[in-house]
Order: structure tokens, then sequence, then C-alpha cells
């Protein structure tokens, strides 16, 4: 049983406090990713897990233990570095080996399970090597393969991606996933890349300035963001977010536009409110050109002109002027268009969100 | 002519003038250190012939016979000073590697009160000359009665080269990424251990460096070894040489043999440490 647990956790440095009193539950084997903007107090929170960093208040349990004074060495725990810190004076098999060796593993279960890391990461080829001698994407297969090597009860990786090119990133994202699948441990996984979150994920912890805004699985957070934060921090391209009043049925935006008030929140505000309202670009479409989600009677039809066209092969970003801003829609099966055409466009608004302004809650009742 | 013979000839030339330039400064370099070789050969009549004699006429192997061959018979106490000068150098450079170890690896790798100060503190205790300080140097150790012990020079030693250690250490410690030490303390060490395992090999080539720094100052000092020992209980080498002082004459030939007898050790041992000193051992650690 490897469960994580964080009470009020906190970090201050000096006098600055980078994490507030966090609270958190992982399962066990669960896959949980820290996801928020650089320097939100990601790595803080890890580096706390870890032990490799004191913490200033608050308890954090492994395993129904608790850790807070544990050196790193007594929790049980692997971790995958950012910069992948292989040891650069030993080989590959050496790294793999290193914490055996520290343990005092007899050599023939050290080679054994060595060997076991190797087959599952395909680095037996490279095992003689030394780290200076590995391309990027190798790197990064052995610092997971030193960390699995160990079978510890939670894995903390910290941004393992992020000095990996586009197209090795997924590549490498997928063989994460499935060497989850393979060593069923629980994982903290830490990133900046929403992508990577939801694509990993069992439950997303969104961070911001050191606090937790909403913790859920990745279809959670997308369509049911609790902040207007985590609305325009989940999803790519981000959700069109707009302030607006709330005034008898409608919603009055700054520019002069107006929308009809989602019937989803008509208890939850009265006239006069201040709101910010959300869309998915996927919930914005050209008419025809977009899955309509919920009542038809919930799709409100404005003509506006096109101020951008980003085509991506199977889809067209349009990007549309309304309200003297511009909105990005995702047009499905696109038709050719140009900016200065003007096209009617769906405002799906069954799907629409609305946040307090002050607050940036959401106002979903 | 084309664009790429005379692009071809240019970087030939280039190439000619960059061996021409090379070869110049070694000879600057080396020269002195030719020349003493030669006069420790050579009879003092040419050494001191005017205009000077370049190539040798007589090559003779007698001042080191001389040197050898004890005190009385023209000889020095060769052995007790290069005994003396081992013992010191030695001792002195191991302390200081030590000490430079710890105080460069607090200063690379912690924060603390006073940090900047200190080390500026140290940098500045060697802006004073040793010759300035010889004579201070002199009264205490009077007092303290460590005139003519290899004691007072190890400590003098140990003191002038402390702060090079450590601001060297500090350097090479600096280059050995924080992860390293952290991912090893992941991976079952202490924080002891992953010293050991992980930073200090990694920092090792330049620890020798800094090693063979230390040791060659000691080494060669003068200055201060002039005044702080007295006789074979300590005196180093390069006091030795003047032995071969005399009121109104010196022995050139046998200083300059002298010499030679002291830098051997220092390339010998110069050459052992450095042949294992592999540059860019930390490549690989960190990212792509
Ligand atoms: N040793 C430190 N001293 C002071 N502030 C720090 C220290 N380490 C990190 N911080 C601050 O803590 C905040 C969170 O850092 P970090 O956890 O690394 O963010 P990220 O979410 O990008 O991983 C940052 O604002 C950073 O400046
Ligand atoms: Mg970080």
């Amino acid at each position: 049983m490897a469960t994580v647990s964080l009470k009020k956790l906190t970090k201050r440095y000096g006098t600055m406090e980078i994490v507030h009193g966090i609270d958190l539950d992982v399962a066990d084997r669960e896959f949980i990713a820290l996801v928020g903007p650089s320097g939100c107090g990601k790595s803080t929170t890890l580096r706390m897990i870890a032990g490799l960093e004191e913490i200033s208040g608050g308890t954090i349990e492994i395993g129904g233990r608790v850790v807070n004074d544990l050196a790193p060495r007594a929790r049980n725990i692997s971790m995958v570095f950012q910069s992948y810190a292989l040891y650069p004076h030993m080989t590959v098999r050496e790294n793999l080996g290193f914490s055996l060796k520290i343990a005092g593993v007899t050599e023939d279960e050290k080679a054994r399970r060595v060997a076991e890391a190797s087959a599952i990461l395909g680095l037996d080829a490279l095992l003689e090597r030394r780290p200076s001698q590995l391309s990027g994407g190798q790197r990064q297969r052995v610092a997971m393969g030193r960390a699995i090597v160990r079978d510890p009860d939670v894995f903390l990786f910290d941004e393992p991606l992020s000095n990996l090119d586009a197209k090795l990133r997924t590549q490498m994202r997928t063989e994460i996933k499935r060497l989850h699948a393979k060593v069923k441990s629980t994982v903290i996984y830490v990133t900046h890349d929403q992508v990577e979150a939801m694509t990993l994920a069992d439950r997303i912890v969104i961070m911001r300035e050191g606090h937790i805004e909403q913790v859920g699985t990745p279809d959670e957070v997308f369509k049911r963001p609790a902040t207007r934060f985590v609305a325009g921090f989940i999803g790519s391209p981000p959700m069109n977010l707009h302030e607006a009043t709330v005034a008898d049925g409608k919603l009055a935006f700054a520019g002069g536009g107006s929308l009809p008030l989602p019937g989803a929140f008509k208890a939850s505000v009265a006239a006069g409110d201040k709101v910010v309202f959300g869309l998915r670009p996927d919930d914005l479409y050209p008419v025809g050109h977009g899955l309509q989600s919920g009542d038809a009677a919930d799709v409100h039809v404005v003509e506006l002109p096109v101020a951008v066209t980003e085509p991506l092969g199977n889809e067209t970003l349009v990007f549309a002027e309304f309200d003297g801003r511009d909105w990005v829609s995702r047009m499905l099966n696109p038709k050719p268009l140009k900016a200065g055409d003007r096209v009617a466009m769906s405002f799906d608004l069954s799907q629409a969100h609305l946040f307090c302004a002050e607050t940036g809650k959401s106002l979903r009742a | 002519m084309d664009a790429n013979t005379s692009a071809r000839i240019k970087r030939r030339a280039a190439r000619v003038a960059h061996g021409v330039g090379l070869f110049l400064a070694m000879l600057v370099i080396c020269l002195p250190g030719l020349w003493i070789v030669l006069s420790s050969l050579r009879p003092t009549v040419e050494i001191m012939a005017k205009p000077p004699v370049w190539i040798p006429q007589q090559i003779s192997l007698d001042a080191y016979v001389a040197m050898f061959s004890g005190v009385g018979k023209g000889g020095i106490p060769v052995f007790d000073y290069f005994r003396n000068s081992l013992i010191i150098s030695v001792t002195s450079t191991v302390i200081a590697i030590a000490i430079g170890m710890a105080g460069g690896y607090a200063f690379a790798r912690y924060r603390f009160r006073g940090k900047s100060g200190l080390f500026l503190g140290l940098m500045l205790t060697r802006t004073v000359p040793g010759i300035a300080l010889s004579l201070p140097l002199f009264f205490v150790y009077a007092k303290l009665d460590i005139i003519d012990t290899h004691f007072g020079l190890i400590l003098a030693y140990v003191a002038l080269n402390v702060p090079f250690t450590i601001w060297l250490i500090d350097g090479f410690f600096r280059q050995v990424p924080r992860d390293l030490a952290e991912a090893a303390q992941i991976d079952g060490c202490t924080r002891w251990q992953a010293f050991w395992q992980v930073e200090f090999p990694l920092a090792g080539p330049g620890i020798a460096s800094s090693g063979i720094f230390a040791f060659l100052t000691s080494w060669n000092e003068f200055a201060l070894a002039s005044q702080l020992t007295r006789s074979i209980n300590s005196k180093t080498l390069p006091v030795g040489l003047l032995d071969y002082t005399a009121e109104f004459t010196i022995d050139w030939r046998g200083m300059c043999a002298l010499a030679v007898v002291m830098i051997v050790p220092a390339l010998v041992l110069t050459f052992i440490v450095q042949k294992h000193l592999v540059g860019g051992l930390t490549s690989g650690a960190v990212k792509g």
C-alpha cells in the first residue's frame, strides 16, 4: 500500500511562503499529475514529498506513515529529475544498479533487477555506455530505469519530458503510460504542460501560486473547471474568457455585444452581477462545422467577420471578431475561409461557463 | 585563381602562421628552463662568457657529482634538503586540500550568513605580499619557538595555500550539478555517501589540479622559507640554493644543478597527476 497524503503542507523560504497549506490524498497506484504555470510551487511540493526540501508546516504521510523528518532514502520513493541527473562517471549499467549497490543487494540479484529494468525500457544495447554518449531520449529512459530498479512505493517525476523535442515528448509520454500500467506504483507527476497531465493522469491537481485550484479527473477539470484559472489553463487552444455583466436574461459584454444568459446559470446569477463568460473553441463553430452537445434551443447563431484562420489539416482554427475581440473557434470538416469573410457562428451555450468576476469561482450550481 | 583556391591558400597560410606563433611562444616559455639545464653542465667561464657562448663546448656532470659528494668536498646536504622539502610540501598540500575541500564544498553548496564577506576576506589575505609578512611572522614564530621546524613551515604554507584551494575547489564543486547528490540521496545514500560516491569523483580531477598547484607553491617557495629555516632541520631545496653563494662568488653551475634537481620531481609529479585529469567528466549529467 502506498497512499500519499498531504495535510496543510506549507513551505516558507525565510518570510516568503511559497506553498500555502495544501491538502491532497493520493490513492494507492494512482497516477496524479501536479500541473500549473512555472513558479507555482509544483517542484517544491514534490521535493518536500521526496524529502529533499524541509517542510515548514503540515504533515506528509506515505503509506499511512508520517515521513515529515525522514531522509529521502528512508521514504522508499524514486524520483526522475527534469535534468535526468544521471551519474556521469558511471556506465548505464552502474547508473541503474547504483541504488541496489548502496542497499547492499547481492550481485546476482542486482544483475537480475538491472536486466529486468533494462528489458522493460529497451536499454540492453546501451548498458556499457556513459551518459554523455546517449541522446536525450535515451538519457530519459535511463533515468526512468534507475527509478524502477528500486521498486519503490511512490514514483516522483519532475517535468521529465520538458527537455525533449516535441516528437520525442509524445513518444515518451506513451511510454510512461505503458510503464505505469506495467509497474503499477503510485505516481506523482509534475508538469507545466496540461496536455501531458490530461493524457497521463488518473487525476489532475491544478496549482496556482502555492494553492490547489482544483483536483479532478481529466474529464472533470475539462468539463467542469472550478475556477476561471483552471478554465483558462486546461484545454488547447484555451477557452474564450470574456468579462460581462448580467442584465435581464442577457450577458452584456464590454464592447456592446450581448449573448443570451445560458439556462444552466439562470438561478445562480442576478441582474447587475459581474461575471466572466467562458466558451471552449469546440463549442463555438461556423454553423454546420461543429458538434452540437446539448439542446438545439441553446445554440445561438451570430454572423461574425473572420480575422485570422489557422488550418491544421483535419480542422481549422477560426479567429472571429465578436464584441471587439477575437474569439477562437474550431471548425471541423473545414471549408475554405479567408480573413474578412463573414460567417454565421454557432455559440453552443449549453456548454458555456460562468465565473464570478471577483473570486474567479465557477457559478455552476 | 578562383575563390576556393585563394581561400585554401589563405587557410594554409594561417595554419603556418599559427604554428610559427606557437613555436615562438613555447620558445620564450621553455628557454629559461633549457638554459638552466645547460648551465648546470658547463664550466663557469662558459656561463659567464661575453658575448654568450650559445653552443656548449664542454659538457660535464661535475656539478652533480660535487653536489652529492658530501659537505666539505664542495657538496651540500641535498638529501636533507630534499627530505625537508618533501615532508613540508606533501604535508602542507594534504592539509590545504582537506581544508580546501571542506571549505570549497561549503561555499559551493550552502547558504550561510556572511558568505560573500568571508569569501572576499579569504581572497584579500592573498593581496599581502608574502615577503611583507616574513618579519612579523619571524617574531611570532620566534616567540612560539617554532623557527627552523617542519611544523612552522607547514603552518605557513597551509595558510598560504588554503585561500586558493578553497577558491579553486569551490569552482569545481559548482560545476557538479546539485541534482546529482540529490539523486544519490533518493537512491539510498546518506548525505555523506552521496558526497563520496558522486560529488567527490566528479570534482576529483579539479581537486587533483588544486593539489598540484598547492604542492608546487610549497615546493618552490623561497621568501618565507629563507627567513624561517636555519639548518638541515628544516631547510628546503630553494633555500639550499643559497649554499652556492659565498661572500664574493656565486657558483652558478652548482646552483643550476640544484635547480634541476628541484625541477625534476615537480615535473614528474605534475606529469603523473595530470594524466589522471580527464576533462569534461561531468558532461552528460544533465540535459542534452
Ligand atoms: N531556494 C529557494 N529560495 C527562495 N525561493 C525559492 C527557492 N526555491 C524555489 N523558490 C521559489 O518558489 C517558487 C516555486 O518554485 P518551484 O516549486 O520550483 O516552481 P515550479 O512550479 O515551477 O516547479 C518560485 O517562485 C521560486 O522562486
Ligand atoms: Mg519546477
